[in-house]
């Protein structure tokens, strides 16, 4: 049972998460700083962009040291 | 979003995940039992328009900030993933994906497991590798079809799109009864990673409250913006394996 309920949550871990996590926490820390510049009352469209631009060099470059 | 976008982004990716699906069940029909494959095929249909249902009219009933937070957040990761292996299959990082490799190695997994039968499933084994394939990469199908759906008020448009997908290439896969290899599948793969990050980057910001310059119009100045920055990664990384590759001979020569 037990391990049926980790295969379980490995395989929805890799649906979502997939190969770097890195990157997900970068996503909910970009949308969260989104939300506070804007309930702040500062233009906040560019911080998902420039999470971007971070996050996937970042780890591509991981990725291809690994390699 | 316009309806061209929305079909053209979903026929997309439902077409490359609808690839994989048929190369796993040409494989388990071939190698073992067609009528146990395609049972496994019609349970895995079963089991996503149960979810379907479930999920539609669910996400339809979120609010529209909410819906767009949550879903341009997941499409955001999901496409970042996309795009990452994408970008390395592109420098050379990555094997490409090759359908018929793939094909010839579920092949020979599929014959070497002896024949089980269970109910009215003669063959167990073609019959759960059929299943599993086509839930496993329906499943993004399903994802991705109601996520843009949902976001742009057209679930139907959207269905229509991935339901066309897989009805094409599932007649592709009958016709040829080979693995579609001719498929540029590399390069769908790039344009969906490319789309899924831009939709998702646009989103995921509106739903946290942010306002693009330009509202709507702001979205094709995204997706041109990260093709051309994941064009210029592919670029730079293709350049720093070829140095890596060369300095050794430099040393030698030197």
């Amino acid at each position: 049972m037990i391990g049926r309920l980790r295969q379980f949550c490995a395989f929805w871990y890799d649906f979502v998460i997939g190969d770097d996590w890195r990157v997900a926490v970068g996503v909910v820390v970009a949308l969260g700083a989104t939300y506070g510049l804007h309930r702040a009352s500062v233009p906040a469209w560019w911080v998902v962009p420039a999470a971007v631009v971070v996050l996937l060099p970042y780890s591509l470059w991981r990725a291809s040291r690994s390699r | 979003m316009s309806g061209g976008a929305l079909f053209l982004a979903v026929f997309l990716a439902c077409a490359v995940e609808a690839v994989e699906a048929t190369t796993i069940v040409l494989a388990a029909g071939t190698a073992r039992d067609w009528r146990s494959a395609l049972y496994g095929v019609f349970a895995a249909l079963v089991t996503l328009a149960v979810l379907i249902g479930a999920l539609g009219p669910a996400l339809s009933a979120v609010p529209l900030h909410a819906l767009r937070l949550l879903v341009g957040g997941l499409l955001l990761v999901f496409g970042l993933q996309w795009l990452r292996k994408a970008i390395l299959r592109a420098s050379g990082y990555k094997a490409l994906h090759d359908e018929e490799q793939i094909y010839a190695e579920e092949l020979a997994a599929a014959e070497a497991v002896p024949r089980e039968r269970r109910g009215a499933v003669t063959d167990w084994y073609a019959f759960t590798l059929a299943f599993k394939g086509c839930v496993l990469e329906g499943l993004e199908v399903v994802f991705i079809a109601l996520t843009f759906g949902a976001n742009d008020h057209n679930l139907p448009l959207a269905a229509l799109a991935a339901g066309a997908a897989v009805v094409v290439v599932a007649l592709a896969g009958i016709a040829v009864r080979a693995p579609l290899a001719r498929v540029p599948e590399n390069s769908m793969k790039f344009v969906v990673g490319v789309m899924l990050t831009a939709f998702g980057t646009f989103w995921g910001a509106e739903g946290a409250g942010a306002h693009w310059p330009g509202s709507d119009a702001a979205l094709p100045v995204v997706v041109g913006g990260v093709a051309v920055f994941a064009i210029a990664l592919v670029a730079a990384l293709r350049r720093s394996r070829m140095a890596s590759r060369s300095t050794p001979e430099l040393l030698v020569s030197s």
